[in-house]
């Protein structure tokens, strides 16, 4: 029971979304909320990994994302779909249905090796030093890809449209909400598998006390270089979903306030609690939704009362004020986030004789 | 290893020679020779910043000699980093506790295996057969290892919940689990009262006979200096002032001066 209950709740669960979708019952609106929830998830448990479990601080995470999501999208178009730069398709469209796990994979894995080449320069750097590196990492992924006339430049990339309608029509199954879903649960189970090991263990220890770490036999720049890789490949694996979603990329989806998001999301759910983690990107991704509703009705308040230029949009830059304060008042007022460092299993002990998830 | 060489039992298990530590101007540790054989149980002592941490320091690999040579097993610990030390044998505490605080302890004990861990990230995430017999018999020695210290009903609570004396017999046990040949023991009784102290060189003495280890402590309460070491090391302002036995060591005049400071001054 406790052993199988979860596995059958994410099956059903999984097979709901795909009636649900199939007999559109959720429509294309709610499915997309669901889809940037997956991301979301994914991307606020990998930098928790990084930020909350190992105590570093990490705030590029959207440079990881970008690569993940240009390696996705470009493989994809590459294989499946022609591109006018890079001329016909390689493979036939059909196939994608059974490619388009390994693009994402191969997204998550080159932004593994960014995390890699990112991670090497700060074994020597601590604290804020890492924070100083991530940034600037991100700055230097996105102006790589500004640049980078063959691929769209500032402009941004397309064609991944056309694979998503492509699969759907070889096999009429709504893979793209299947899959997001899918890497999500995988996932938190990886990372919930890797924690709970003695091996992934050091990562606690290396952000408790590192000093006592090293010396009591942890390697500590190998089990940094590993989580780091880990969280910035998880990363890219959001990037390439979100690509896909969207149907087209440009490196502004991936700048520092994507980044500063994951770290709302971070902080809100908690350092060190996965399942916090996984609360917060659920509940900050129905509350940008919402914003959404209000945001056209505060633009027409502040234009009639006057209180801006006409040319003014709020739409435009309501997130650049609403995140940031965000995580001002989330530090100010529960530092510790919703959960602290503790995990769902903590506050409600009993529910650890209903589930086992690693 | 040829026949010709020294039995490999009497072997050094730690060979300090010519070990300097400069810090600035400060000589910390200056021109230190130790040489520890197998199971001994020696001391280490001095007045407060003498140098004595900074010896364990150098020789777990926090801190790099300035000049001379440690070794290890036979083995030059030039330039390793302290987890490769620690890997070679050596095992230590410190003089303020240091324990994994938002870790079970247990899990302070079990992480203390990663030296010896036998398995890594694709195991552990693919939860292979490897993984699965490995943490099984990690976790079947650490709570071994717990019940031998009297731990076992902590096994699931946090260290910073517990007693300061049994922070300190935690550490001590953590500091075993990778089953070192030479245990670094700085200032254990600091912090404890008089029946703890009484139980700690109870402790000491057990480990010493039941563990296959060497043992070298650092320590400010000259009675458990004096039941427990063999033989003991002064050292004062980084240099070797005297060594002997307890003894000797008592009533030794530079280490009377040292510690009572000298008249003549
Ligand atoms: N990292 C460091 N940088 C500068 N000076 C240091 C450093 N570590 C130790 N020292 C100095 O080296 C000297 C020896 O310090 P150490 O901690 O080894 O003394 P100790 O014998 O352990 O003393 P105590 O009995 O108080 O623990 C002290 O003067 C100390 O200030
Ligand atoms: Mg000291």
């Amino acid at each position: 029971m406790q052993r199988y209950s979860a596995p059958l709740l994410l099956v059903i669960a999984g097979a709901l979304l795909v009636y649900g979708a199939k007999a559109e019952w959720l429509s294309l609106y709610v499915l997309s909320v669901l889809m940037f929830m997956g991301v979301n998830v994914i991307l606020a448990t990998s930098l928790n990994l990084v930020n909350g479990s190992m105590g570093e601080f990490s705030c590029g995470h959207a440079g990881f994302m970008c690569v993940g999501a240009y390696t996705a999208s470009i493989l994809g178009v590459l294989l499946f779909s022609g591109h006018k730069s890079f001329g016909e398709a390689w493979l036939p469209a059909e196939l994608a249905v059974w490619g388009f796990p390994l693009l994402i994979l191969a997204g998550g894995v080159t932004a593994a090796l960014a995390g890699l080449a990112v991670a090497i320069p700060s074994y020597r750097t601590r604290g804020d030093y890492l924070a100083i590196i991530t940034l600037a990492a991100n700055y230097i992924i996105l102006s790589v890809v500004e640049n980078l006339d063959i691929i769209g430049g500032s402009r941004g990339f397309m064609g991944m449209k056309k694979i998503v309608n492509g699969m759907e029509e070889t096999l009429e199954v709504p893979w793209l909400p299947l899959w997001v879903f899918v890497f999500t649960v995988f996932t938190v189970w990886l990372l919930r598998r890797y924690l709970s090991s003695t091996y992934g263990k050091g990562v606690m220890a290396i952000c408790q006390d590192e000093v006592a770490a090293e010396i009591m036999s942890v390697n500590t720049d190998r089990i940094k270089t590993v989580t780091f890789m880990l969280s910035s490949g998880l990363a890219g694996i959001a990037g390439g979903l979100f690509a896909f979603i969207l149907g087209y990329v440009n490196p502004g989806s991936f700048n520092i306030l994507k980044s500063t998001e994951v770290l709302v999301m971070v902080y809100l759910g908690g350092m060190g609690s996965l399942s916090g983690a996984v609360l917060a990107a659920i509940f900050f991704t129905l509350l940008l939704e919402s914003f959404r509703f209000v945001i056209p009705w505060l633009n027409t308040l502040v234009h009639q009362l006057s209180l801006v230029p006409e040319s003014y949009e709020v739409s435009q830059v309501w997130k650049w004020v609403l995140i940031p304060l965000l995580l001002i008042i989330v530090m100010q007022f529960r530092p510790e986030g919703i959960m602290g460092n503790r995990e769902l299993g903590d506050l409600f002990p009993k529910l650890k004789r209903f589930y086992r998830f690693k | 290893m040829t026949k010709t060489q020294p039995e490999t039992t009497t072997a050094p298990v730690l060979e300090i020679t010519g070990l300097t530590r400069q810090f600035g101007g400060l000589r910390a540790v200056a021109d230190f020779h130790e040489r520890l054989a197998p199971n001994e149980l020696v001391g280490l002592i001095g007045p407060n910043g003498a140098g004595k941490t900074t010896v364990f320091n150098l020789v777990s690999g926090f801190y790099q000699p300035s000049s001379g040579a440690i070794k290890v097993n036979g083995v030059d610990t030039k330039g390793l980093k302290p987890h490769r030390i620690t890997a070679l044998g050596v095992a230590r505490t410190f003089q303020n506790i240091r324990l994994w605080n938002e870790l079970t302890v247990l899990d302070n004990i079990r992480v203390a295996r990663h030296g010896k861990l036998g398995y890594g990230f694709f195991h552990a995430v693919t939860r292979s057969r490897t993984y699965h017999e490995r943490e099984h018999e990690i976790e079947r020695e650490a709570r071994e290892l717990l019940e031998v210290f009297q731990l076992d009903r902590h096994a699931d609570e946090l260290p910073k919940n517990l007693p300061y004396g049994t922070q300190r017999r935690l550490e001590i046990a953590r500091a075993l689990a990778g089953k070192p040949k030479l245990l670094l023991l700085d200032e254990p009784a600091a912090g404890l009262n008089s029946v703890d102290i009484q139980e700690l060189i109870r402790l000491v003495r057990w480990i010493h006979t039941h563990f296959d280890v060497t043992i070298w402590m650092i320590e400010h309460h000259m009675d458990v200096m004096m039941e427990l070491c063999q033989r003991i090391k002064v050292i004062d302002f980084g240099e070797t002032i005297a060594a002997g036995t307890p003894e000797e060591i008592r009533n030794h005049p530079a280490v009377i001066s040292a510690y009572l400071g000298d008249d003549k001054i």
